[in-house]
């Protein structure tokens, strides 16, 4: 791919002994791959237009037709195969129950009465003990600031629905996710077996788990939760193997000599002793679980997605603010509550000090107030719904939120036109438009013999291979057009956010104090749902692909620098000093030696911005980017479009699949380094 | 064969018969790697040396063919340069590593052939070990953790919490019961370990060179524990060390390790005084002599024009404490054992060892 191309070559620099023989392979290869993309521009001009399998958008190749045949025999056997009869639909009727239990208790109407069965007021009360029994008073407060700024935005019951599904979603996961990781970390077969599975889960983007799953688990809660299941248990997995792993041996080996069983050893010595690696993984299983059950909202899953998502559609971007405030609030509620839990389990409590004393007493005396609050919105309506006027006057902020949007985006679009549009057209015109005519309008054995040589360069030849087969499989699909398109948008931005992650990333390598500061706020913008990145670019510049763009490169963007920022530091002190005892200049330092033994994590950070900036280019196809994104939402929506869509999914986990073994073939090659992500 | 046999009866701690014996290991292997099974009893690679092992078959030989009797009371001390396999032979006695072949009895009872919960009865009641790097759970204080052992063999609250207390108390740790791990000092977790391991109570103690991490001061002061304990307990105790002057202060018996291999296993003062080979000689070279030597070891046969009639002591005396005895005499001292003269010590036989303790201190 011409993503993990190497970086064009300086003049060859004056480089240490232990670059050297990078050094001398690296402008060979940078300089081949110059002629082949020199070759693909000289034969596009002469064959523009040619073979390109173009497919306009209400056209059908035989495999969607197909795949329309399959998902209307597979919805016909539903009532009469035994596979539904009694595996699946008893699954979705177990789903469906579950996830139906727990909105009743907090969103919705249940038993008999017009209001869930904990209003409001019991919600804040529960929540807030929660998060200050499991990590301290401080995100307790934090909790019951958030729900009841939630409730004031107007968003009470889509708030609860989403945070229903995503804590039955997240349910599940832990009951699944813990003895799969620990059974993961005490046998390192099960390990390796499971490894390829989880990282192909997490690779693939949000948005392809969906329509598959609607064809057996139909729309809804239930297909929203599956899909949140297998895109958020990875982590939780991973962790508590890790964690499991990384119990010293000598602590093991000390239980097995005082004559502990295994499930002794797990209770009284691996778990205990992983809880804070597991407690991380919690952490990111709820905030990635928080982001699919937003995006499932394409599925028909309730809650604040499915107000974005109608507020996209109809490009109102105040509700859309509104919404997507409301969600940003959540993820950092349910952030800061279970980091500050997995803190907690980290540092044990020293009884002797006063304020732990008074912990459980206090702890105590919340239980008994959460639980009369809990009565309390059984019984008062004030306390069962959350009350939009108190005393006459309305307290209600939601609109309030949406209406300055809108004005902010009228002042901008009225005032910044000219910059954001021009922004914009520039962006279009000189770099999008030729990079995605030369993708799209050259015929595609052309496009394909480039790509498959540029694979070969950045990765070798089994990366090669991949392209090779991956590409040749999305021709399969019949939407080669759309994909190039889509791969067009994904290497612009991909680009973009290597740059900045080579900018930012070496100045917070370099700088501790840049490094403080902007780390917290990476951090932030990795726990947000992609869904909620759309919004503020839709408001500047309006539905198109460059609005999709942007917000992939926002989105990728804190990982990528943060994993260069991370690969510059870990270059050893010594070398730098070295360095620049010889007389190097800074500039000298960072080009010979920072960069060059910081390539593996290069294109580490590549592989990952690569897949970060697909699954949101992907979303995008909402947004007015068009191609496969939009072939995959346009499936949801339009019955006899359902294949095409499927089709559309199976593209981009092709290209996803062949972005991320490419760059992680260029990663390999970049050689070890001492960072390992 | 498998015990290497002691070349000259001492009169202390002679090696005890297999059926008294509280450990009786015989021809023990562990070997690591590919093919392990078949290297014991292929006579070829029996002799193989563990490098032509490890380059021919890929495997490591970590502990060959190794032999010796524990005496019921006796600190048995297992000494070698690192990686000469001591850590492997003491897990292999408590099965923490499965042996390739040999024999390990316990008190008469076959180690090998115990199943697994059998295992688990012995290791809760029988025997217990002490870790080099302590093995503390760091989630627990430590009175838990010295109680840790009790809870897993099942023992009610009351009891676990009371015997805990009395080994705490033993090992000297009274007021840190509600300390965690990582707020003691080296010494003190290692404390931690010793009650841990005392509170089952077993009859047999295994410790992996438990004061290595420590530093020398407090090494010292760990080694007089066990000493302490050792007389107050009376545990028989298998102790692994690298340090040869931690196993003359602690050890009646000292098995020396080359490669996996046993060398000699003797009494100190006989290490000291005929080691079987060079690899001993030049590994007893360093420490002070004339406080472990006994006139045993430096006595000679009487020549003829030599005055008989000099004062006595017994073959056991130390050469420290018989240095002034001797040199006070103007003839030489007879060593003599239950009447019968056995040698005579003259100026020049302790001089020559003196001299070399003033040369190495
Ligand atoms: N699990 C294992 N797998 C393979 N080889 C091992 C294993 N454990 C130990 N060995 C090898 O066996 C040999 C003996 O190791 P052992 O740990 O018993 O030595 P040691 O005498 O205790 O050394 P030290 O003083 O460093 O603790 C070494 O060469 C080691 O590499
Ligand atoms: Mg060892």
């Amino acid at each position: 791919m011409a993503v993990a191309a190497p970086p064009a070559p300086s003049p060859p620099a004056p480089s240490p002994a232990t670059s050297s023989a990078v050094g001398r392979r690296r402008p060979r290869r940078a300089l081949l791959a110059v002629g082949v993309v020199g070759a693909w521009v000289l034969l596009w001009v002469l064959l523009q237009g040619r073979d390109t399998l173009f497919l306009s958008p209400a056209t059908l190749t035989p495999l969607h037709r197909r795949l329309n045949e399959l998902a209307d025999a597979v919805s016909a056997g539903r009532d009469s195969s035994p596979v539904f009869l009694y595996g699946v639909d008893l699954v979705r009727a177990g789903l469906d129950a579950f996830v139906g239990g727990v909105q009743d208790l907090l969103a919705r109407p249940s038993g008999g009465r017009p209001v869930p069965a904990v209003g409001w007021l019991g919600v804040v009360a529960v929540a807030t003990w929660l998060a200050t029994a499991l990590g301290n008073l401080r995100v307790g407060a934090l909790t019951a600031a958030g729900l009841v700024l939630l409730g004031l935005q107007g968003l009470w019951t889509e708030s609860m629905d989403t945070l229903a599904l995503t804590l039955s979603a997240v349910a599940l996961c832990l009951l699944i996710g813990v003895p799969l990781g620990v059974w993961a970390g005490l046998s390192p077969r099960v390990h390796r077996l499971l490894t390829p599975v989880l990282d192909f889960l997490q690779t693939m983007p949000t948005f392809v788990y969906l329509a598959p799953l609607t064809l057996f688990f139909l729309i809804g809660p239930a297909s929203a939760t599956v899909a949140t299941l297998l895109y958020a248990l990875p982590p939780v997995v991973r962790l508590t193997a890790h964690g499991v792993r990384s119990v010293p041996p000598s602590v093991v080996e000390a239980s097995t000599s005082l004559g502990a069983t295994g499930p002794q050893r797990l209770r009284g010595v691996l778990l205990p002793m992983s809880t804070r690696t597991i407690a991380l993984g919690v952490n990111q299983t709820i905030m990635a679980a928080l982001s699919m059950v937003t995006v499932a909202a394409l599925i028909d899953a309730p809650g604040l997605g499915r107000t974005v998502l109608k507020a996209l559609q109809t490009l109102d971007v105040g509700v859309a603010f509104n919404a997507g405030l409301a969600i940003v609030v959540l993820a950092i509620v349910l952030d800061r509550t279970t980091t500050a839990a997995s803190e907690r389990a980290q540092t044990r409590p020293d009884r002797s000090r006063r304020s732990a004393r008074l912990r459980r007493p206090a702890l105590l005396v919340g239980a008994v107030a959460a639980g009369a609050a809990v009565l309390l919105s059984r019984t008062y309506l004030w306390a069962a719904q959350f009350p939009s006027v108190v005393g006459g006057t309305d307290i209600g902020i939601g609109d309030d939120v949406a209406r300055t949007a809108d004005s902010v985006t009228g002042l901008v679009q009225e005032h910044l036109s000219g910059i954001t549009g021009g922004l914009k057209d520039a962006v279009t015109l000189f770099l999008l438009n030729p990079f995605e005519e030369l993708l799209t309008g050259s015929p595609w054995y052309v496009v394909l013999t480039a790509l498959v040589c540029l694979s070969a360069l950045a990765g070798g030849a089994r990366a090669a291979v991949t392209t090779a087969v991956g590409l040749a499989l999305v021709i399969g699909t019949g939407l080669w057009f759309d994909a190039m398109t889509t791969l067009a948008s994904t290497v612009l931005a991909t680009l973009v956010v290597m740059a900045l992650g080579l900018v930012v990333g070496v100045w917070m390598g370099r700088s501790r104090r840049a490094d403080a500061v902007l780390r917290p706020l990476l951090d932030a913008g990795q726990t947000l749902p992609a869904f909620v990145y759309l919004v503020p670019f839709l408001a500047l510049f309006g539905a198109s692909r460059f609005t999709a763009i942007t917000a992939a490169v926002v989105y990728a963007a804190p990982v990528a620098i943060k994993i260069v920022a991370d690969g510059i530091r870990s270059v050893p002190a010594t070398t730098v000093e070295a360095a620049t005892a010889l007389g190097s200049t800074r500039w000298q330092v960072v080009r010979a030696v920072q960069l060059p033994m910081a390539g593996r994590s290069l294109a580490l950070a590549a592989n990952q911005g690569v897949i970060f900036v697909l699954s949101m280019v992907v979303v995008g196809g909402l947004v007015g980017a068009g191609a496969l994104g939009y072939d995959v939402v346009a499936g949801f929506s339009q019955g006899e479009l359902y294949g095409k869509g499927l089709a559309a999914g199976a593209a981009i986990v092709l290209l996803g699949s062949v972005l991320d073994r490419v760059t992680q073939a260029a990663a390999r090659r970049a050689g070890p380094d001492a960072h390992a992500a | 064969m498998g015990a290497v046999t002691a070349p000259t009866a001492t009169a202390s701690a002679a090696a005890p018969s297999p059926a008294q014996a509280a450990v009786s290991v015989r021809g023990l292997w562990k070997v690591f790697g590919p093919g392990a099974r078949s290297v014991p009893t292929d006579p070829a690679a029996r002799a193989l040396s563990r490098r032509e092992l490890l380059e021919q078959r890929g495997c490591t030989a970590a502990v060959r063919d190794v032999g010796f009797d524990v005496a019921p009371g006796e600190v048995f001390v297992v000494m070698g340069l690192s990686g000469s396999g001591k850590s492997t032979l003491v897990r292999c006695l408590t099965r923490l590593v499965e042996p390739t072949a040999g024999q390990v009895l316990l008190e008469g009872e076959d180690l090998l052939a115990a199943d697994d919960r059998r295992l688990r009865e012995l290791r809760r009641h029988s025997f217990a070990m002490v870790f080099q790097h302590f093995g503390l759970l760091p989630h627990r204080r430590v009175l838990d953790n010295v109680s840790y052992g009790l809870e897993i063999a099942g023992t009610g609250k009351a009891q676990r919490r009371r015997r805990a207390q009395e080994v705490v108390d033993l090992v000297g740790l009274s007021g840190y019961e509600a300390a965690y791990p990582h707020q003691l000092s080296g010494g003190m977790q290692q404390r931690v370990g010793l009650a841990r391991a005392l509170a089952g109570d077993p009859g047999l103690l295994f410790l992996d060179e438990p004061f290595s991490a420590l530093d020398p001061l407090i090494r010292r002061e760990m080694q007089n524990e066990v000493v302490r304990l050792h007389r107050e307990v009376g545990t028989t105790m298998v102790f692994v060390t690298h340090d040869l002057r931690e196993a003359l202060r602690l050890g009646d018996r000292i098995l020396i390790m080359r490669d996996g291999r046993p060398v000699q296993c003797a009494p100190g003062d006989e290490l000291l005084g005929a080691p079987a080979d060079d690899y001993v000689r030049d590994f007893v070279r360093e420490v002070p002599r004339a406080g472990v030597l006994t006139l045993r070891w430096i006595m000679r046969p009487p020549a003829a024009d030599d005055p008989l009639d000099g004062p006595e002591l017994g073959p056991d005396v130390v050469v420290r404490e018989a240095t002034r005895a001797v040199l006070a005499a103007d003839r030489p001292v007879k060593v003599v054992a239950d009447g019968r003269l056995l040698g005579i010590v003259g100026h020049d036989e302790i001089l020559s060892i003196v001299a070399d303790a003033e040369q190495v201190g």
